[in-house]
């Protein structure tokens, strides 16, 4: 349908900015969404992530900075003159018309006058085609969605805008549908800008996400990258959990830094930290619970070298099939998270058990000590 | 006890057919009395089946005349409270404005005044502004009370209604015309029917607050409420039946149209 290669599907936003009064729903925002990938803003509710979605839409005026689409300013374009479409959280499906001219609408409102052939050629590829003569409301939820989706794809827009299209549907079907999703985003090419606040849904789909927070954006990559590589507490805690420990910069070695935590001491690559390295300064460094081994104590010497340890003690633990979820007591930080796959386990891994904990150290992230450890624990979901 | 079990299992229909009946008596005596030809001036008792008033409905005198002045005032008044009362329904429902709440409640006012003070305070308004009375002042009043009504009805409608429909209709290429023609006033349209439906109907059948304030002009109710006075002729029988036959022709119409529409959908 449309070249993946043209750059005029391009969105950039340069200090786009949005406030009501007193509050700052978005910040001075810089942001470019390159053409035909599939884009994710993931937040908490009030983040600012609809907002940004909106005034790429033209549904809100941006109160500074100029959204681009390619080398086109539309920032004082209204909506309806802009080639972008968007899937509205609710659907809003018209319910006086039935499907086929829901699909119809944005067509026949641009003066096409046989409309038939395409309609009908969309509502196959959302799987949808017996339904054309239905109203909405004889719909399920997961079709109307696809609806919603037809009714924004047929116009070919340059960019595809979906602020939350799988909030109102259950698990499963969420799933499926975003499967089915990135399926069409495959298939068609066009750019979609997701707005989420799920953050499993976000890296199932999207090629890059920017995580939102307080109007601003904390952090953009890949889902792996800003997996592996947080830069902030929030995002190291709003995508998955995080354990963190506070430490002090002992010294450099080579690509490494090594830091005093406790009575041991950690590694940690330097690549991998976000905060200034000066020695004696404080670093937050944080480790992913999947990325941790435990180990009893007895076995403590079979734990190979070049391995950051703590010391710690079983708190609690819970079984919940796949693996098995630890908290660990341990003298630097009160709950430590570990996830243990259910492969060989363990039975003296119990509570009240000493263990040591080790992992390899080039899954260390150090974050700046300044921060809130536990900002985005709270809202992740 | 058969019979109280068969009671038991038939109340809600028995109850049914007498609440009917009670409705429905009256309409019936109206169209059976209007094939009467009665003795005296008076057709309140049975003689005799005849065609005659039925052949010759405006042979009263000034009964067709006040016929249409009624029809023509119910439809201007129609007309003027509904495009009012849905603007006023929008502009409650849809903005935020210094004394929307007053608005409100005083738009409920004229529902819940007695409608002899209305009509008493709207002559004495009249008076001093030196209106004419007749025609306008009859028209006026009439769509200062509908109003009311049909801001209700549309309100009911406009505030069930998804904004986010009109935010679609925009981000499909619909300007603000065709936004409002192809979502806003189809949706509403529900709403806005019943407003004036309602609007139609008091306004046809007013008699107080048209009595005060009709100067020489003469309505329908007023034409029928004054030869009360002196007899009652057979056309108006014969009027009040063609009403009501209009009347049921139109929810008829409206029911098939329905269920033909269900039948296409299933």
């Amino acid at each position: 349908m449309t070249n993946t290669t043209d750059p005029s599907g391009d969105v950039r936003l340069t200090g786009i900015a949005k406030t009501y009064g007193s509050f700052t729903a978005v910040h001075p925002l810089d942001l470019t969404v390159p053409q035909g990938s599939f884009f994710a803003l993931l937040g908490a509710s009030g983040c600012g992530k609809t907002t940004t979605l909106r005034m790429i839409a033209g549904l809100e005026e941006p109160s500074a900075g100029t959204v681009f689409l390619g080398d086109q300013d539309v920032t004082a374009l209204p909506p309806y003159k802009r080639p972008v479409n968007t899937v509205f959280q609710s659907y809003a499906l018209f319910p006086h018309l039935d499907i086929f001219e829901n699909v119809a609408f944005g067509l026949r409102r641009r003066g096409l006058k046989s409309v038939k052939k395409q309609v009908e050629e969309m509502l196959e590829l959302v799987q949808l085609g017996e339904q054309a003569r239905k109203k909405p409301h004889q719909l399920s939820g997961g079709q109307q969605q696809r609806v919603a989706v037809a009714r924004a794809l047929i116009n070919h827009p340059k960019v595809l805008l979906l602020d939350e299209p799988l909030g109102a549907l259950d698990l499963k079907l969420r799933r499926q549908m975003q499967l089915e999703l990135k399926r069409i985003q495959t298939e068609v090419g066009i750019t979609f800008i997701h707005v989420t606040h799920d953050q499993e849904e976000a890296m199932t789909m999207a090629d890059t996400v920017a995580v939102m927070n307080g109007g601003r954006v904390e952090q953009l990559g890949t889902p792996a990258d800003l997996y592996e590589n947080p830069r902030t507490t929030f995002v190291a805690n709003f995508l998955g959990t995080s354990n963190f420990i506070e430490a002090e910069v002992d010294s450099k070695s080579g690509e490494d830094i090594v830091l005093k935590a406790g009575g041991g001491k950690l590694v940690l690559p330097e690549a991998r930290c976000s905060a200034p390295t000066s020695t004696g300064g404080k670093v937050l460094v944080g480790v992913r619970p999947e990325k941790i081994s435990l180990t009893h104590a007895d076995d403590a010497g079979e734990i190979p070298e070049g391995r950051n340890r703590i010391t710690g003690r079983i708190a609690d633990s819970s079984f919940i099939g796949v693996s098995t979820q630890y908290v660990v007591d341990s003298p630097v930080c009160p709950d430590f998270e570990v996830y243990a796959q259910n492969i060989d386990r363990d039975p003296r891994l119990v509570p009240g058990a000493e263990v040591v904990l080790h992992w390899n150290p080039a899954h260390t992230f150090g974050l700046d000590a300044a921060q809130d450890a536990d900002a985005g624990v709270e809202e992740a979901a | 006890m058969p019979f109280v079990n068969w009671l038991k299992r038939h109340l809600v229909v028995i109850a049914g057919l007498v609440t009917l009946a009670y409705l429905l008596l009256p309409n019936i005596i109206v169209t059976v009395f209007s094939f009467n030809k009665p003795k005296g001036r008076f057709n309140y008792e049975w003689q005799q089946f005849s065609l005659d008033a039925w052949k010759d409905p405006c042979g009263v005198s000034d009964l067709c005349g006040s016929l249409s002045v009624s029809l023509q005032i119910a439809f201007w008044a129609t007309l003027g409270a509904t495009l009012l009362g849905t603007l006023i329904a929008f502009a409650l429902v849809r903005y935020r404005f210094r004394a929307r709440g007053a608005v409100n409640s005083l738009i409920f006012l004229p529902m819940a005044m007695p409608e002899v003070v209305m009509a008493a305070s709207l002559l004495t308004l009249f008076l001093n502004m030196g209106a004419q009375l007749g025609f306008w002042t009859i028209l006026i009043a009439h769509i200062m009370f509908c109003l009311s009504f049909v801001v209700t009805a549309v309100k009911a409608r406009v505030m069930s209604m998804d904004p986010k429909l009109e935010e679609a209709a925009r981000d499909l290429y619909a300007g603000p015309f065709q936004t409002f023609v192809r979502v806003t006033l189809p949706i509403a349209a529900p709403g806005i029917a019943a407003g004036a439906l309602l609007a139609f109907a008091l306004s046809f059948d007013d008699f107080i607050i048209t009595n005060f304030n009709a100067g020489s002009t003469v309505t329908f109710p007023m034409f029928v409420w004054g030869s009360a006075q002196r007899g009652t002729p057979v056309q108006i029988n014969v009027i009040g039946t063609a009403m009501f036959i209009v009347a049921v022709l139109f929810v008829l119409i409206s029911v098939v149209i329905g269920n033909r529409r269900n039948r296409q959908k299933a």
